[in-house]
This record gives structure tokens, sequence and C-alpha cells, in this order.
């Protein structure tokens, strides 16, 4: 059985996801405006080293470093001919941490958005799009991913282009989240009530939110989304509060702690697939496998 | 409806007042044929572009700050904005032109996060400034040689990455050393930063989103020119 499927099966309560990578790499060294995706080929030991990390505290699905793995934001770095090797590179990493793992961990291909915005607002099309992520995907199969997950997207129509690019090149399941980021909705307008019936019409085994603005908005999110009757289970992946500027550097405002409330909150709101985003390390994710009584206190 | 039609029979300042809707609605082709109403009637093309464009622009601005409307409405409108420019440009005298003011604008080095940057650029646009965007991904080099180029009365960086953010603090460094940094107003966006940062960096401002960016610079340009 498929591994992410059998996680769904086999798991009665919460599942774990797992925390920020960029966050990680920043902190392993990764240049200030580099590629973190870059990395699953030049450094795969230190991006092996974070889902390491993650799978130790906890965390049952691990996302792999290729958020940024279309060729739309890969051109941007001159990094458009990699496309296939980054991203078959991400999940052959992420893919032997979990296999190494003492139990069942699944590997989920992160997919974020290409950055562009569609016809006839903007420039790209919807076949532009759909293929671009059915190469990405292309990728990430190559490299042995359990699911295919698309995440922090804006746009209904960018959603359904990643989901019939995928379904283009694979039979994967797929989940789906996105990010509301601005008074409560997605940058280009869409509500949680919307995205729950728009994306419950895709071809996905779970949908959900992630990313946004802090821990609090997306529980509120969350609720909403529980509210619309999704046919799905749902996905709560939040950043670790909100970006802070503290004399020069950049601190989070979401402790282990703030997570872990967090955690159970959006539990009892209905969320079966819980993790975190922007900021969150494996201390963060730690303090939610307890606070989810999925490890010993 | 039919637009075309009962245009003839509306007053000027009713057209100028229907071209709100029309922006508010995105609707490019109204747009074009109310300005070309106006102008066939003789009216001054700066008035039709400050008080039809601009003041259209100032309340889709309001209400977009106010999670009103959101990104693909204030694309539409910008776009239907632009096409009413294009008509209104070659008659602008050169005096007219810009209103408010040039403004300079592009992400740092290592940002290449554009959509928030042309959001900026097109609220800037619609507030009657004239943008010369200078793209993602500027070196601090690449500033100071469109600053000379161009002499702008604004510089707007922006980044959304926490790692890319204190580079706007180099940029403004090096813009003192080249000794341009008083003549400019430097203002500063992108989503993780805050007004103290901004003071931190030595910017005169901070603006939250793209709404917020065009007032800030017309009020730091009213206050430049009264002398403050």
């Amino acid at each position: 059985m498929n591994p992410f499927e059998k996680l769904l099966q086999t798991t009665s309560g919460s599942i774990l996801l797992d925390g920020a990578m960029g966050t990680m790499l920043m902190e392993a060294g990764l240049e200030e405006g580099a590629a973190p995706e870059k990395w699953n080929l030049t450094h795969p030991d230190r991006v092996k080293e974070v889902h390491r990390l993650y799978i130790q505290a906890g965390s049952r699905l691990i996302l792999t470093n290729s958020f940024g793995g279309t060729r739309y934001r890969l051109e941007m770095r001159g990094l458009e001919d990699e496309v296939i090797q980054i991203n078959k590179a991400a999940a052959e990493i992420a893919r032997a941490e979990a296999d190494a793992a003492p139990h069942l961990v699944a590997v989920a291909g992160s997919m974020g958005p290409t950055g562009k915005i569609f016809t006839p607002m903007g420039d790209l099309t919807y076949e532009e799009a759909k293929e671009a992520f059915a190469e990405q995907a292309s990728g990430l199969a190559q490299g042995g991913v359990d699911v295919f997950w698309i995440e922090t997207m804006s746009a209904v129509e960018e959603v359904e282009a990643a989901v019939a690019g995928i379904r283009s090149i694979s039979d994967l399941p797929i989940s789906a989240t996105m990010s509301f980021d601005t008074h409560g909705h997605t940058m280009m307008g869409v509500t949680p009530e919307k995205a729950v019936e728009s994306l419950s019409q895709m071809d996905l085994a779970s949908l959900g939110a992630n990313c946004g603005t802090g821990s609090e908005e997306l529980q509120e999110v969350i609720r909403k989304m529980k509210a619309a009757n999704p046919p799905l289970p749902l996905v709560a992946k939040a950043n670790a509060g909100i970006p802070r500027v503290v004399e020069g550097n950049v601190e989070y405002s979401g402790s282990p702690a703030v997570m872990a409330e967090y955690a159970r909150e959006v539990r009892k709101l209905g969320a079966r697939l819980i993790g975190a985003c922007c900021g969150s390390t494996p201390e963060h994710i730690k303090a939610m496998a307890k606070a989810l009584d999925l490890i010993e206190p | 409806m039919n637009n075309a039609i009962n245009l003839k029979e509306m007053k000027d300042r009713e057209i100028l007042e229907l071209m709100h809707e029309d922006l508010y609605d995105g609707y490019e082709e109204e747009i074009l044929e109310d300005v070309n109403e106006l102008l066939a009637r003789g009216l001054a093309p700066y008035q039709i572009l400050t008080e039809g464009l601009i003041a259209g622009m100032d309340i889709i601005g309001e209400d977009f700050r106010d999670g009103i409307i959101f990104v693909p409405e204030v694309l539409m409108s910008a776009k239907a904005m632009k096409g009413g420019m294009r008509l209104l440009r070659p008659t602008l005298a050169a005096s007219d032109s810009p209103p408010q003011g040039t403004v300079i604008i592009g992400t740092v080095k290592g940002d290449i996060h554009d959509i928030g940057k042309n959001l900026v650029g097109m609220m800037l646009e619609g507030a009657g400034f004239e943008v010369i965007d200078i793209g993602v991904n500027n070196e601090i080099n690449r500033y100071l040689e469109a600053v000379q180029e161009h002499r702008p009365d604004i510089l707007g960086m922006s980044a959304l990455l926490t790692t890319t953010m204190p580079y706007m603090g180099d940029v403004i460094h090096a813009l003192k050393e080249a000794g341009v940094r008083d003549d400019l107003i430097v203002l500063v966006g992108g989503a993780p930063l805050n007004h103290a940062f901004a003071k931190e960096l030595e910017a005169d401002a901070y603006a939250p989103d793209a709404a917020a960016a065009a007032e800030t610079a017309k009020a730091l340009m009213e206050k430049k020119r009264s002398g403050g």
C-alpha cells in the first residue's frame, strides 16, 4: 500500500508533519538569497540532517526540499535546466531518511507556487503552469515520493493546474493547501470556505491551510474550513508565530510552547494532519508531538 | 450597460465620476471611451488624469487596504488605468507630467518575489507617479546606477525574505557614501518588515502594503515640497 495512504489508514489520531526547511538550512549556512533547492545537489548531507532531526522530533510525514522547484522559480536563479535533477535529488534525500526510520514515515513532494499570476491579470497561461508542475512532479516521482504536496497557494486556478500537471504523469495521492495571509483570505482573495468548495472537487487526498500569518490566524482558517464540511482530511501547517525584526535579526514570535498549544487547538478544530511552516524547528515539532500525545512526555 | 450611448448626454463631472466606477470594475474599454470623450470635449488631460484616473485609483487603494477587494481586482483596475494613461500621455504637457514625481522600485539582491513589488508600482502609477521598475535581485550598484541615471524623488526597495531584508541597509549605506542619500526619499516594504526595522535601516518610511506605499509616497512628497 502507498505509505501515505497507509499512514492515513493506520493512524487513529493526528498525523504529525514536519517544520520549516528554509529556516533550518539558513542555520546550517545557506547563504543570504541563495536557492535552498540547489542544496539538494551541492549539500545533500545538510538537507538530510534536517529531515533526520524532524523524524527524531516525531514527524511521520516529511516534506522534500523542493518548494521553489518549478522551472519558473528556478529560472530566476539560472537553474531552469536542472528542474528534474533538483527535484529528483530532493525526493531521494527524504526517501533515504524516511526508509531509515524505525517506523513508518511517508515522503511528501513539496510543490510551491510558480510566483506568477495567471492570465488575464498576469502572463502565465494554465497550460504553461500545468506543464511546469508536470515537470517538477516527474522529478519528484523519479526520486520516490509517496504523495505530492501542493502548498502555499493563493489562486484556485494554480492548484488546478498543479493537480492536472501531476495527474498527467502520476497516479500517486495529492494534497493541497492554500495560504491565507490577507485579511483572512488568500492573496488572490479566496476565502477558507471557497477553498474547501473548490479543492473538494479536485482529485485530492487531503486539503487545508499552511503558512499565512500567525498560528492564531491559521486556527481561525481551520475553524472555517471545518465548518464548510470538507470531505477530506484537513491539513494545518502554521508559521511559528509572526516574523519580527529585533535589533536587525529576524525572530519568530511563536515559541515551542505556543506551537504546542496551536497543535492541540487545531486538532480540536478538526485538523488531522498537523505540522508547522516558516520559522519552526525540530524543537517546535517535538513540543507539538508531546502536546498531541504522540510521544512519551 | 451601454456606456457609449449615455456618455454624450453626460456632464464632464459625471463622466469623471463614471471613470471611478469603470476603473473599480476594471473595464478598460469603457475607460478608453471615457477618456476619449473628455479629450474630444477639450478637457485638460491633466484634469482627466488627476480627477478621473488618480482619484479613481485612490478609492481602489482604500478598499484594497481594507480587505474589500484583493489582488485580482487591483490588477484589472491597474490594467484599465494603464490603458487610460496611454491615451493621455502624448497629450500631457511636459510641465504636467508626472504630477507627483518619479520613483525607482526594485527588490534587493537574493529576493525574487515580485508580485508585491509590481503591485506597489501599479498603485504608485495610479497615484500619479512616474515609476521606473528595475526588477528583482538588484545589487547595490544597480540601485546606484538607476539613481544617477533617473534622478528620482523616491527610491523604493522591497524584500520578502527575512534573509534578504538587511541588504536594504547596505544599499542605504552605499547611497550615503555616494552622497545622494539626502536627495532621496527612501521607502521600504515587504511582508516581514516593520516600522522599527525601517528606522534601524535609516529608511524614511515603511509601508505595509501597496496602497499604503502610494499614500506614504504622496505624503512624503508633500512634506518635501513644503520644505519639511
